[in-house]
C-alpha cells in the first residue's frame, strides 16, 4: 500500500500510537496529582480529598474543570505572545520526551509487526537529553515575559538549577553507557532481559541519577523554583487558570517520564525476572511488559512522593553546593571506576 | 514526491525564515528564540542525511546550551526600545552592501570547491554521521587534535572559575 510513496501502514500506526502515548501521559499525569494529594494526607494524618466520586477519585477532573474555567488574566506590560508560549513550550517539551521508550516489545496488528515504541533511534538516551534541555526555555521565557522581577528571579534561579544538574546526570550516565555500549533504549531494555540488571552494575550511578531526576523535575528538596512560602512562589507567579495548569501539569508529566527512563535505564523497563524471556506467546509479552514497566514507574513516583512530604527543602547555595560540588566530582568518580572495572574484566581479570 | 522530499523543503523553508527572522525581529529575545528554530531545521536535516548523532549533539550544545546562556544575558540586560541607540542609515546600507559580498564569496567558494562539484547529499543512508563510526574516527585518526581540544575546554573552565572567584 504505498500511495505518494508513503508507507502509509507505518504512518498510521505510529499515529496512532503517538496519540495513544500522549493520551496516557496526560491520564497518568492527571492521576499522579491526585496521588500527590492522597500520599501527602497519609503521611500528615488527614483523609486527603474524598468529596468527588467515590474515594474522591473524580477529583482531579473537578480540579481541571477549576482551572479551566477560572478568569484568565495576561498582565498589562506582559510580552502577550510569549507569556501564551511559555506554558505550551513546557509542556511539549514535557510531552516530546517519551517518543524513545520502549514500553513493551512487539505485536502484531493486522499481519504486521508492531513496535511498541513511537522511534528506536540509535541515539535515544542523547534525544531524551536534548529534550530535557529544551524544557529550560518554557520557564525562562514564562519567568520573563510575565514582566515581574520575581518571576524572573525564580525563572533563573530554576535554569540554572536545571543546567547545573543536568550536567551531573550527563555524567553519571556515562558510566551506564560505558557497562551498556549502546545509546538505543531498547537496545538497554533487551540486555537486561533475562540477565541482572544495571543497577547492579551502577549502583552509584543511580543514586546520583536519581538524586539529578529530582533536581530537574523542580521535586522537594529541589523545588526552589516555586517555593511558594518562602521565595514568593516561583516563575508562574503571573499566571491564572490553565495556563498555570500547564505549568504545574508539565511537571508531573516530567515526573512520570524520568519515572520511565529510571525503570528502563537501570531496573530492566519491560523486564520481569525469570518470567519474560520463558514467555513463548508474543502478545502476551508485551501485555505483561506493560503491566510491569507501569508498576516500576508507580513505585517511582512513590518515592518521589514520599520524599516530597517528607524533607524540607534545601537552601539555594546548598543546592549548588551539592550539585557542583559533590554530584560532579562523585559522578566522575564513578565513571572512573566503571573504566577501570571494564579494562580488568576485558583482560579477564588479569592486571 | 517522497516523504523525503517533502520534509527537506519544509525545514529549508523553516531555517531560511527563522533565520531572516533573526535579522528582522526588533526584540532581541525574539531574535534568540528565531534562532533556536534555526538550530532545530538544521538538526533535522542532519536527521535526514542520516547524521544522527550530530543533530543531537547540535541540539543539546546550541539549542539547549548555548541559546540558553544568550537568552540569560539578553533577559537580564533589559533592553528597551528607547535606551537602545538608533543605527546611522548610511551603517545600515554599508552593511548589507559588505553582507552581501561576502555572502556572494561564500556561495561562489561553495559551488565550486572540488569536494561539491557533480555530487548528491545521499538522504536516510550513509553511515558516517552515526555515533560508532564518528566515536570510531574521533578516537583514532583524530585522537591528536580531540584531546588538544579538551584541553581548551579545561582551561576555559579554569578560566571561568577563576573570574568567578573574583
Amino acid at each position: 500500500m504505498t500511495i505518494l510513496a508513503l508507507d502509509w501502514f507505518l504512518l498510521i500506526e505510529k499515529l496512532i500510537l503517538i496519540a495513544i502515548i500522549i493520551f496516557a501521559s496526560l491520564g497518568v499525569a492527571l492521576y499522579t496529582t491526585f496521588a500527590e494529594r492522597k500520599v501527602a494526607a497519609i503521611l500528615q494524618d488527614r483523609p486527603g480529598p474524598n468529596r468527588a466520586g467515590p474515594f474522591g477519585l473524580l477529583q482531579p477532573l473537578a480540579d481541571g474543570l477549576k482551572l479551566i474555567t477560572k478568569e484568565e488574566i495576561i498582565p498589562t506590560h506582559a510580552n502577550k505572545w510569549l507569556f501564551i508560549l511559555g506554558p505550551g513550550l513546557a509542556m511539549t517539551a514535557a510531552l516530546m520526551t517519551c517518543a524513545v521508550v520502549p514500553w513493551g516489545g512487539t505485536i502484531e496488528v493486522l499481519g504486521h509487526q508492531v513496535d511498541l515504541q513511537i522511534a528506536d533511534v540509535n541515539i535515544g538516551i542523547l534525544y531524551v537529553f536534548a529534550v530535557v534541555s529544551m524544557g529550560v526555555y518554557g520557564v525562562m521565557i514564562g519567568g520573563w515575559a510575565s514582566n515581574n522581577k520575581f518571576s524572573l528571579m525564580a525563572a533563573l534561579r530554576a535554569a540554572s538549577q536545571a543546567i547545573s544538574y543536568e550536567l551531573a546526570m550527563g555524567l553519571s550516565l556515562i558510566a551506564l553507557l560505558m557497562v551498556t555500549g549502546s545509546l538505543s533504549l531498547r537496545t538497554i531494555v533487551e540486555q537486561q532481559v533475562g540477565h541482572v540488571w544495571n543497577i547492579v552494575y551502577q549502583p552509584l550511578g543511580f543514586l546520583i541519577f536519581f538524586i539529578c531526576a529530582l533536581a530537574e523535575c523542580n521535586r522537594t528538596p529541589f523545588d526552589l523554583p516555586e517555593a511558594e512560602n518562602e521565595l514568593n512562589f516561583g516563575y508562574h507567579q503571573e499566571y491564572s487558570s490553565m495556563k498555570l495548569g500547564f505549568y504545574l501539569f508539565s511537571e508531573y508529566i516530567n515526573m512520570f517520564i524520568s519515572s520511565t527512563i529510571m525503570a528502563t535505564m537501570f531496573f530492566g523497563g519491560y523486564d520481569l525476572p525469570f518470567v519474560t524471556s520463558h514467555l513463548s506467546i508474543p502478545g502476551t509479552a508485551a501485555i505483561v511488559g506493560i503491566v510491569v514497566l507501569m508498576a516500576k514507574v508507580v513505585m517511582f513516583i512513590f518515592l518521589f512522593m514520599w520524599i516530597r512530604w517528607t524533607i524540607p527543602r534545601f537552601r539555594y547555595d546548598q543546592l549548588m553546593d551539592l550539585g557542583w560540588k559533590k554530584m560532579i566530582p562523585l559522578a566522575l568518580a564513578n565513571m572512573l571506576v566503571t573504566g577501570f572495572f571494564i579494562l580488568w574484566h576485558q583482560n579477564n581479570w588479569h592486571f | 514526491m517522497a516523504i523525503t522530499h517533502i520534509i527537506f523543503w519544509f525545514l529549508t523553508a523553516l531555517a531560511l525564515v527563522s533565520a531572516l527572522m533573526v535579522l528582522l525581529s526588533k526584540n532581541p529575545v525574539y531574535s534568540v528564540l528565531w534562532l533556536i528554530a534555526v538550530f532545530f531545521a538544521i538538526s533535522g536535516h542532519y536527521i535526514l542525511l542520516n547524521a544522527q548523532f550530530l543533530a543531537i549533539v547540535n541540539m543539546i550544545v546550541y539549542a539547549g546550551a548555548i541559546m540558553v546562556l544568550f537568552l540569560f544575558v539578553i533577559m537580564l540586560m533589559n533592553l528597551d526600545k528607547e535606551t537602545e541607540p538608533q543605527k546611522d542609515i548610511w551603517m545600515k546600507v554599508a552593511g548589507v552592501i559588505s553582507g552581501g559580498c561576502l555572502l556572494i564569496q561564500l556561495v561562489r567558494l561553495a559551488k565550486d570547491a572540488p569536494e561539491m562539484v557533480n555530487k548528491t547529499a545521499l538522504l536516510k543512508t550513509g553511515s558516517i554521521g552515526l555515533i560508532e563510526n564518528l566515536g570510531k574516527v574521533l578516537f583514532s585518526d583524530y585522537v591528536v587534535p580531540f584531546e588538544i581540544s579538551s584541553v581548551l575546554f579545561l582551561s576555559a573552565m579554569v578560566g571561568a572559575v577563576v573570574i568567578g572567584k573574583k
